[in-house]
């Protein structure tokens, strides 16, 4: 379970969360959507701690942390449980798909050599790049790079994956088999955060939509309610504008 | 032709061959300790750490900023004046010191262009994982730095193997100081320095080639 109480994220005098209250239970999958520059891919950061949020407290499990006074060892942990896919794949380029798999339970688990490589090569297989075990990031396409990124984040075992718009650097090519990856997830009930712009895998996907403008949530149901029957209006203006070039 | 005395330079290569030892293990350990100084200077400025980024910066500044010559005399003939339990100091060590803050100052300039290199998405996936900075900079940043900075390092270890010459000033046997004894006895300077030069030469040509060796196979995870 994540539970987020009023978490403030400000860049010198620009605030860019503000006051975010979330719960999101195991399982669910969350799906978070709104116009560009809106803080939608800084709240993953935040609960990532790849941004230090400015404030408010955040639960992942069993763990709280009052995020002005995280120290390092609970900065560490926060980031061990949680995984982070990221629009650009960010693999490890001097890695092969497997190491890059295997690579946290190895460095950060410390699990045995074998074990780890093991269960990468169970991921690999899940994700249906076992013959590119040996393959290094610069060999494969975007599509097969971004599905070892979400391999990657799935070696963590976290209580959460978010996703920072993981289809937005794909070429459309690909686009589909890095949704059906995150399908396959869903419906293995791994809780999900998904930042995209991709409105019928929200739609399809999604047990909840959170609608995000200027750094708040605006407005948030299930996805029959907010593509069908969105109350607020800077919701109804957004959606209009993006069915309209991205239709459901 | 008498102009050359092929018979004394045939002669001379054994001869010279003994001290080479000496000139390859001042370039070696010079280089194997300017490396891990460069490290350590290129790892302070990238992650400003207070105080010793502030000092790094002066020491590169003054190693890069002065002549080896003028640096080597300064830990020979200078410091023993200073500092009285200096005066132990021997021109291979007084050698060695000179060649490596020389080099390591160099050298940090380049590792730390390698290493800001390295796409930053790369150093935040490492941490998004849970790797500490320690972590990161090991499995992650280091390696592919070590990749961008090989050519230029290898320049700098090459350039460091030529200035080894240098430490006949200090009055160090090695090739050059060999090479100076053996022309003023026999007065026969061509022939002597030309079979030095050629020894240099040889020497570098073959580090050449472990260089290339060694960026095929770095390069290995880069190629489509």
């Amino acid at each position: 379970m994540i539970k987020l109480d009023s978490l403030s994220k400000h860049f010198g005098s620009t605030v860019v969360l503000d006051g975010i209250d979330l719960t999101i239970d195991k399982g669910e999958i969350v799906v978070i959507i709104g116009p560009s520059g809106t803080g939608k891919s800084t709240l993953l950061r935040c609960i990532n701690f790849l941004e230090q949020p400015t404030a408010g407290t955040m639960t992942v499990g069993d763990l709280t942390v009052d995020v002005k006074k995280a120290n390092r060892a609970e900065i560490l942990s926060m980031r061990r449980r949680t995984a982070f896919v990221f629009q650009n794949y960010a693999l490890f380029a001097n890695k092969t798909a497997l190491q890059n798999i295997a690579e946290r339970l190895l460095v950060v688990d410390k699990w045995p050599k074998e074990e780890a490589y093991r269960r990468a090569r169970e991921i690999l297989d899940q994700i249906g790049l076992g013959e590119k075990a040996d393959a290094y990031p610069a060999s494969m396409s975007g599509g097969q790079q971004q599905r070892v990124g979400i391999g990657r984040a799935m070696a963590a075992g976290a209580e959460v994956i978010l996703f920072d718009e993981p289809t937005s650097s794909l070429d459309p090519e690909w686009v589909e088999e890095v949704l059906g990856l995150m399908k396959q997830l869903a419906s293995e009930r791994q809780t999900m955060m998904v930042v995209t712009h991709e409105m019928s895998f929200a739609r399809d996907v999604a047990d909840r939509v959170i609608f995000i403008d200027g750094g708040r949530i605006v407005e948030q149901g299930p996805p029959s309610e907010i593509f069908y029957n969105p109350q607020d209006p800077r919701t109804k203006d957004f959606l209009k504008k993006i069915l309209a070039t991205n239709p459901v | 032709m008498d102009v050359l005395n092929v018979d004394y330079m045939l002669g001379l290569v054994p001869v010279l061959l003994r001290y080479l030892p000496l000139t390859l293990q001042l370039a070696g350990t010079g280089m194997v300790l300017a490396l891990i100084l460069a490290c350590l200077f290129a790892v302070i400025r990238v992650l400003r750490i207070p105080v010793l980024n502030q000092l790094t910066i002066v020491f590169i500044s003054f190693f890069r900023g002065t002549p080896l010559l003028v640096q080597l005399f300064l830990f020979y003939y200078g410091l023993p004046q200073l500092v009285s339990a200096l005066t132990v100091i021997d021109g291979v060590t007084a050698t060695i010191m000179g060649l490596t803050m020389h080099f390591s100052a160099y050298m940090a300039e380049s590792i730390r262009a390698a290493i800001v290199g390295v796409d930053r998405s790369q150093t935040e996936a490492a941490l998004s994982i849970g790797m500490t900075n320690g972590q990161m900079m090991r499995r992650i940043v280091l390696p592919q730095a070590t990749r961008v900075a090989l050519p230029t390092l290898m320049n700098y270890f090459i350039d460091m193997i030529k200035a080894t010459s240098l430490a006949f000033t200090l009055g160090v046997t090695e090739l050059m100081g060999a090479t100076q004894k053996e022309a003023s006895g026999s007065f026969l300077y061509f022939e002597a320095f030309i079979v030095a030069a050629i020894m240099y030469w040889v020497v570098v040509e073959l580090l050449s080639k472990l260089q290339n060796h060694l960026e095929i196979r770095l390069n290995k995870a880069y190629s489509r």
